[in-house]
Formats: structure tokens, C-alpha cells, sequence
């Protein structure tokens, strides 16, 4: 395709090959079980904040994983536990939140 | 003639049993409870051709005719002796066995421990093997007469780190599907869901039955776990889930749960393999000498393997196996490997 150096609107999508992993290999050395995160949605289906705030652990680590930034969502939690709780795959989502907070140089 | 103890008188152990007497041995079945045909004995249909089970049972049946069948027994000891094994029964039987199959199959979990969902606490939550008790004739006062929604859970037990079961027990998205399909022939009036977390459905005519559910029956499909369920004042189901393509918190009040338990390793298996000195796998199941060409066979001689016992199998799965284990063990015994 020929490039005018212009555009109308800019394309949504995401070359994997080139985005920024940094944040995710950051929380990936703290919390290893990030990874076997298989997107179930049962944390965020049984998460109080969430129909309210948007929280939502499954999107936290899917945008992680694709590179976004995801400091505002951290803000939703109330670290209350109960996604831990409910996580087939074991993942101590709560401590996650917290280790992301630390990267984030956030107090909660 | 040659005695080999059969362990386990479901579909694998029957067909293992027919074919080592076509083969010219004598087979002798050990089965703990009262019935032959294992867990398909419980069933209604089976997919994916909607053949029903207890004429798939019969079938075997006919076969074991001169078979020697030691109901409500047990194995109480086994030692190797000679060239064979000296196989004692819970019975005071002893039997002297050139050959040893295992056919003791699965155990299924046992929905009750996943308390989020309410076997056995709410009144409308039922399992897949209380389902097809039903669907074959069983009255359960736990399925109301006229349900405007029925809700599918898969995964209840497997894919679960928390209880104990990484494993996927590959039946029951078929199992929910071909389900999902029967209500909604019995009662076409109903919203019928499924909430799934992936969909495996990888056998010959399997994914048909996915496209029949959604274009000729309607089934609703919802990628997301059900992390929860409570039951409101009149005493409907209430469910919590991601509805994660869509990328939000979903509920619905059904009027009947299913829940997909999965398949398990049986009760007995560690007790039995230490007997011989056999290899329990890391999930629980035996473990065959690999998991490719070998499955049939155990890291012992003369101990040999068919059906559910080394894993999650179908039905089609188990039956190849029990054939192919009376081949092994006929050829063990005539000494051509
Ligand atoms: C809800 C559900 C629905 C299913 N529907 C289908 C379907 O439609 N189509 C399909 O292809 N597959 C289906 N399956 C899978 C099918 O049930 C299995 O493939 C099959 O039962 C395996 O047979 P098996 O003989 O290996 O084990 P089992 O059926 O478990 O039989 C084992 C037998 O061994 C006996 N036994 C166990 N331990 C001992 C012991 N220590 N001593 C003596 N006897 C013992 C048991 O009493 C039992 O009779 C379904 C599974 C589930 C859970
Ligand atoms: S710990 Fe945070 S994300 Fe988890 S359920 Fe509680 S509020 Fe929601
Ligand atoms: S519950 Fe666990 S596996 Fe499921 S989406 Fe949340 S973090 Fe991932
Ligand atoms: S077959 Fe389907 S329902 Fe059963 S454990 Fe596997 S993914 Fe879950």
C-alpha cells in the first residue's frame, strides 16, 4: 500500500510484534502465576466493585499481556480478596494488585 | 487355557472380556458393585450418534456369555507368582492369572465440594449424571415441570487447581451440548444457556452438534466461568458470570442448574497399583507406559490397562482400548511381544 504520510482515522489495530511488554515482564518476575491466567471471568463476575467501577482482573491481565496501561483500574479495587478466592487457576489475584501497585509506586 | 482377571465390569472391562474368549481364554470379570456396564449403564444417549446406552450395554452383555462374572467383590490382594499372578478376592476366591487388566475406570467429582454452586444446598441444581438418570425415566423432584430457563456449567471439578483437577475431562462440553439439545426438545418453550470457558469439541461429528444446538434449537452460548450462585425467594437459580467477549459482569435466574461434573481418577487406584507395584500418574490416574503407543500397558509385566482407568476416555475411546488391550495381553500370553 502506498503511504501519503496522512490519514483519516488511525487503525485500532495492534501490532503485537512492537508493543511495549516492559510493564508485563515487570509484574511477571513478581507474580509468576500471572501467566496461567486462561480468562475465565470469574474473577470479575464475583467482584463487588466491578459493575460499578469496571474493575476487572481478567482485563487487567489481558491488557497487561497486550501491552496498555492500566493504572487507572488499579484505583477500582478495594482489595477485598474475593477473586482470589474464586480463581481456578490458583492465582493470588489480590497479592497481584498489590505487586502492580508497587511497580506503579502507588500506596493503596 | 489361561484365567485373566478382569478388574472393573464396565464397557471397557465387558468388551475386553468378549474378545479374549473369541481369542480362546477365560476371562474372568471381578466387578464391586451389582451391575455390569460401569457408569454408560447410568446414562440415557450417548453421543454422538444418540445411541442408547443400555441397549449399547446389552449388546456387550450378550457377548460374556460362559464369562465368569464375581459381582460386589473386590480385589483383596495381588501377587505376582511364577509367570503370573495370584489374584485373591474379597470373596475368598482365588484366582491363578496369567494376565491382569484393570478396567476400573473414573470416579465423578463430586459436585457438592464446589459449594459456590449449591448441590445439594438450593433445590434446582442437579448434575449431568443426575440429568441422564432422569432423561432415562428417574423421577427427581429437582427438576421442575415447566422451566422457562435451564443453565449449563462446565468445568465443575475439572480445570480447577482448587480442587485438585488440572485436568479437562473432554466429555463434558459434549455431554452439555447433547443435553442442552434434550431439554430443549422436551420443553421448546425454554431458554436454554451454556457457560462455558472453551469449548472442546474435538471428535468426529462433535462440532455438528454445536452448530445443531445453535441454528436448529437456539442454545445460548456464554464464554465466561460461573464463579457463583445463590437462590431468590422463589426459589430460582441465580448465576454470576463474565460474559467475557463481551467484557461484562452477567446474571441470570434459571429454574433449573446443570452442573457438568467432571471425571476423575477412581477411589481405588492407588490402593490397586500399589498391589502389583504399578505407576500412578501425576493426575491421579494409572499411568501407562506412555502415553502415545503404549497406553494399554502398565511399567509391570502381565499388568494391563483399558478404558477410563488410565484417563478421561469416550465411550468409542474405551471400547478401541479394551480391543486392543485383549490383543496385547493375548500376545503377552502366547509369547509373541
Ligand atoms: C455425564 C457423562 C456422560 C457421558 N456420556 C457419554 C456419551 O454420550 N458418549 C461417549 O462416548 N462417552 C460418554 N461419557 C464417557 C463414558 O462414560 C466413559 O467413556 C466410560 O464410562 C468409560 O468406561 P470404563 O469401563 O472405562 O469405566 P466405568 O464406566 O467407570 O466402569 C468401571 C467399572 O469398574 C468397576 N470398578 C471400579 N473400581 C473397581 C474395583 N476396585 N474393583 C472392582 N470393580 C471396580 C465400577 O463399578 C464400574 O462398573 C460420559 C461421561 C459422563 C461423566
Ligand atoms: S480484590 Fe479487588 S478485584 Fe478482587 S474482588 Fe476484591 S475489589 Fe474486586
Ligand atoms: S479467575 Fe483467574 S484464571 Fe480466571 S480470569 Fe481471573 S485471574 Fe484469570
Ligand atoms: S470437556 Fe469442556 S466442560 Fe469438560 S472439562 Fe473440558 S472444557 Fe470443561
Amino acid at each position: 500500500m502506498i503511504d501519503f504520510g496522512f490519514g483519516l482515522s488511525r487503525s485500532s489495530s495492534v501490532k503485537l510484534d512492537e508493543v511495549d511488554l516492559g510493564l508485563y515482564h515487570k509484574l511477571e518476575a513478581l507474580e509468576p502465576g500471572v501467566r496461567v491466567c486462561m480468562s475465565c471471568g470469574s474473577c470479575t463476575s464475583t467482584c463487588t466493585a466491578g459493575p460499578w467501577s469496571g474493575m476487572s482482573v481478567r482485563k487487567l491481565i489481558l491488557n497487561l499481556q497486550r501491552g496498555k496501561d492500566v493504572e487507572k483500574m488499579l484505583s477500582c479495587c478495594m482489595l477485598c480478596g474475593k477473586c482470589t478466592m474464586v480463581c481456578p487457576r490458583g492465582i493470588n489475584t489480590r497479592h497481584l494488585i498489590l505487586s502492580l501497585c508497587r511497580i506503579y509506586g502507588k500506596k493503596q | 487355557m489361561e484365567k485373566i482377571a478382569i478388574i472393573g465390569g464396565g464397557i471397557a472391562g465387558m468388551e475386553a472380556a468378549r474378545r479374549l474368549l473369541q481369542l480362546g481364554h477365560e476371562p474372568v470379570i471381578v466387578e464391586k458393585s451389582d451391575h455390569l456396564g460401569g457408569h454408560v449403564a447410568g446414562w440415557y444417549k450417548l453421543f454422538p450418534d444418540m445411541m442408547s446406552a443400555r441397549e449399547l450395554v446389552e449388546q456387550l452383555a450378550a457377548g460374556l456369555d460362559g464369562v465368569t462374572v464375581y459381582y460386589r467383590t473386590r480385589v483383596a490382594n495381588m501377587n505376582r507368582l511364577g509367570s503370573g499372578y495370584s489374584v485373591m478376592l474379597s470373596n475368598g476366591v482365588n484366582l491363578q492369572c496369567g494376565a491382569v487388566l484393570i478396567s476400573t475406570g473414573f470416579r465423578l467429582f463430586d459436585a457438592s465440594r464446589k459449594e459456590e454452586y449449591g448441590y445439594g444446598v438450593y433445590d434446582h441444581v442437579v448434575t449431568n449424571s443426575d440429568l441422564e438418570a432422569w432423561l432415562g425415566g428417574a423421577p427427581d423432584y429437582r427438576i421442575p415441570d415447566n422451566p422457562a430457563s435451564v443453565a449449563f456449567v462446565h468445568c465443575v471439578g475439572s480445570r480447577d487447581l482448587k480442587a485438585g483437577n488440572p485436568q479437562c475431562s473432554k466429555v463434558c462440553c459434549m455431554t452439555a451440548i447433547k443435553q442442552a439439545i434434550e431439554m430443549k426438545e422436551k420443553f421448546p418453550q425454554a431458554d436454554i444457556w451454556c457457560f462455558y470457558m472453551d469449548l472442546r469439541l474435538f471428535g468426529k461429528k462433535y462440532e455438528d452438534f454445536y452448530i445443531a444446538a445453535q441454528r436448529d434449537h437456539g442454545i445460548h452460548f456464554v464464554r465466561g466461568r460461573v464463579s457463583e450462585v445463590s437462590e431468590d425467594i422463589d426459589g430460582r437459580v441465580v448465576l454470576k458470570a463474565e460474559d467475557t467477549l463481551a467484557g461484562t459482569p452477567v446474571k441470570l435466574s434459571a429454574d433449573l442448574l446443570v452442573l457438568m461434573s467432571g471425571m476423575l481418577c477412581n477411589e481405588d487406584t492407588q490402593s490397586l497399583a500399589r498391589m502389583v507395584r504399578a505407576d500412578v500418574d501425576s493426575d491421579g490416574f494409572m499411568r501407562s507406559r506412555d502415553n502415545i503407543y503404549r497406553i494399554n500397558e502398565s511399567n509391570r509385566p502381565g499388568i494391563f490397562f483399558a478404558g477410563a482407568c488410565t484417563g478421561t476416555k469416550t465411550v468409542p475411546e474405551t471400547v478401541g482400548e479394551a480391543r486392543a488391550a485383549a490383543l496385547d495381553i493375548h500376545n503377552y500370553l502366547s509369547g509373541n511381544d
